[in-house]
């Protein structure tokens, strides 16, 4: 599936598009199909989001993970640091990564 | 230590003033994200991987008290209570919100320090001797050489849109600890034979996607003429580095493209036109810098003794201390690299922590060191005792400098938008395995480099070892290189052969150590020991087949 992602305006925090909003939780992102460039401009003139992208992406029973290295530490959070990621309870967060 | 005059502080506020109103304007949709990243970029301030990065300037290193516990507190402030020292001797912020960006450069601002050209094709913050105005082996403090280019190549409008980035380190002693020949100007500061003073430059050299080390390009520029020279270095590269392609942008590339004989004959062909112009500030100039890099007031008549009853102390005065210009002080080195803890990163807390230290201990002054290490340059032997106590409560006291866990390690993946691949697990690693005192103590001197992709910016092709991590197919792959060298017997490292996965590397890391210790020839440094066997058993062991049980 393809997704949509970017960087929140003001605060910089990764995002995630879930079909009305932007979300820091990549299970909330919703597959956009043809629509990702209409949102992508609509998204950006509006200024809720900075440099919006679209990647790929698994759904399954565990959720949604992105098919990149890259996509799925800006997912979680730095790995060196899970203290400051979205799982800080969570000491096997990191294996998601991998 | 440099002091701001009123025109250093109406520059610093002014800017602050510029982009608190740039960046209100991108925030009401005035301006656009592609009008405002080259203006956030020239204010230090990244998209990265998960938030806005700022990356705050300290020239040649060198800091207050004042100003490193202002750098706590923005840590607290604004960012998620830590720092990261960089290999530019600077900071960087990992979690900066842009509407806090102006606050924080205000906050700086207000001790004399700025954000300014840390990012951008412009001339980056100028590098110099950690150790500067402390050793007793350089010929002079390389600073005020250093605070003289800061003040020519700050907001020089020649220069602000250059073909690509770039960097000057300056040193003043024969050891070179600050890689001077792996910068696009390296400036050392010489006698000639009537006993003046005056600098080699260095031209060409870098690390990135094509290292290069820099060729001497003139033995010996009067110190009437060191920005005019300076200047006609960087306007022939202005004039011909390649614009049409950013990975052949940097002057390493122009200069060895036109080989450095034509360079340097295009350089001084410059230097005699601008010399008809009378650009170079009067000497009075550096003469008033220099003032403001005068000695502290050393006490005299000090022992140089210490007791070193206690094993733990002894060793680290062993590592992390080296020898002062005057008898009973020490240069203390704060290893930023506890095992298992991530290099160059200190939490708010422990940077205060080293500013107060560096108020009791230091003469108020602490250095960034570009292998990601704080450095106190002048403490008394007596004190040594009580401030490594202090050290040990505030988890600062690692004894491992320039040993194997004295890693440099970039961001990598984990932070930096342009990474690969991860740096910092790979560095934690090899610091737990290496986690033994006494296995450390036996390599010795091993400069341990990592980087997360082919910018270099963790120095891999300078280490002893060093580490690039690449993305091979979506999967972090990691390869080896033997032999570099930053210091003054600057070389290049190898590549062993085909990459490793994460804990492979750190078993090919052993296993290259292993060879050494079995090789070793009397005080040979690892790098010795490499350079008189070669890269051959080395080779042999690193991909030696496991041998197949039962």
């Amino acid at each position: 599936m393809n997704i949509l992602t970017g960087n929140d305006l003001k605060t910089g925090a990764v995002v995630w598009w879930d079909g009305s909003g932007w979300s820091l939780h990549v299970n909330d992102a919703v597959a956009v199909g043809d629509d990702a460039a209409a949102i992508i401009a609509g998204e950006q003139a509006a200024r809720r989001v900075n440099g919006a992208y679209l990647i790929e992406a698994e759904a399954s029973a565990d959720g949604i993970r992105p098919d990149h290295i890259k996509e799925r530490i800006r997912a979680l959070g730095p790995t060196v640091r899970l203290d400051l990621s979205l799982k800080p309870a969570d000491p096997a967060a990191g294996n998601w990564v991998i | 230590m440099y002091v701001y005059d009123q025109y250093d502080q109406q520059m610093v506020d002014t800017r602050v003033e510029e982009f608190r109103d740039q960046t209100r304007r991108r925030l009401d949709g005035t301006l656009s994200e592609e009008k405002f990243r080259p203006l956030r970029l020239q204010n230090g301030l990244y998209l990265q991987l998960h938030a806005y990065m700022l990356r705050v300037a300290v020239p040649y290193g060198t800091l207050s008290s004042r100003q490193m516990r202002m750098l706590g507190d923005i840590a607290d402030k604004y960012d998620r209570g830590y720092g990261h020292f960089t290999t530019r001797q600077n900071i960087q912020y990992n979690w900066i919100k842009l509407e806090d960006a102006p606050d924080i450069l205000a906050d700086l601002a207000s001790v004399e320090m700025h954000a300014i050209q840390t990012s951008g094709n412009c001339i980056r913050n100028t590098t110099s001797d950690q150790f500067a105005g402390a050793t007793p082996d350089e010929l002079t403090d390389p600073r005020p050489y250093a605070e003289l280019i800061r003040q020519w190549s700050s907001f020089h409008p020649e220069f602000l849109s250059l073909p690509r980035k770039f960097k000057i380190a300056v040193i003043a002693s024969e050891t070179d600890r600050a890689a001077m020949r792996l910068h696009d100007i390296g400036v050392k500061i010489v006698k000639n034979d009537a006993g003046e003073l005056g600098a080699a430059f260095y031209v060409g050299g870098g690390m990135g996607r094509t290292p290069m080390i820099a060729p001497l390009i003139r033995d010996f520029v009067p110190l009437d003429q060191f920005i005019t020279y300076s200047e006609a270095c960087l306007r022939v590269y202005n004039r011909y580095g390649r614009r049409d392609n950013k990975y052949k942008a940097r002057i390493k590339i122009l200069v060895h493209e036109l080989g450095a004989a034509e360079y340097t004959r295009q350089v001084e062909e410059e230097f005699a036109h601008l010399l008809t112009l009378n650009i170079e500030p009067p000497l009075a100039e550096l003469e008033r810098i220099k003032v403001q890099f005068a000695n502290p007031a050393f006490e005299g008549g000090l022992s140089d003794s210490i007791g070193l009853s206690n094993p733990a102390f002894a060793r680290w005065v062993g590592i992390n201390t080296a020898p002062h210009k005057v008898p009973g002080y020490a240069i203390v080195s704060i290893s930023l690299k506890p095992v298992g803890g991530i290099p160059g990163d200190a939490s708010g807390e422990q940077i205060r922590v080293m500013a107060d230290l560096a108020r009791d201990y230091a003469f108020d002054e602490l250095r960034v060191t570009h292998t990601q290490n704080i450095v106190l340059p002048h403490v008394r032997k007596a004190d040594l005792f009580a401030l490594w106590q202090k050290l040990v409560a505030a988890d600062l006291a690692s004894a491992n400098v320039d040993q194997i866990g004295d890693i440099i390690a970039c961001p990598g993946l984990d932070y930096c938008s342009l990474a690969n691949a991860r740096s910092i697990p790979v560095a934690q690693k090899i610091a737990q395995r290496f986690a033994d005192p006494a296995k450390s103590d036996a390599i010795g001197e091993l400069k341990l480099k990592i980087s997360g992709c082919i910018n270099a910016c963790g120095h891999h092709h300078a280490g002893h070892i060093g580490i690039l991590g690449v993305d091979r197919k979506g999967t972090e792959n990691y390869q080896l290189s033997l032999g570099g060298s930053e210091g003054a017997d600057c070389s290049l490292g190898t590549i062993t052969g085909p990459g490793f996965d994460e804990d492979g590397v750190i078993d090919a890391v052993e296993k290259a150590t292993d060879v050494y210790l079995a090789n070793k020839q009397g005080e040979e440094r690892f790098l010795d020991t490499y350079r008189r066997i070669g890269m051959g058993p080395f080779k042999e062991a690193i991909y030696a087949k496991e041998p197949v049980n039962g």
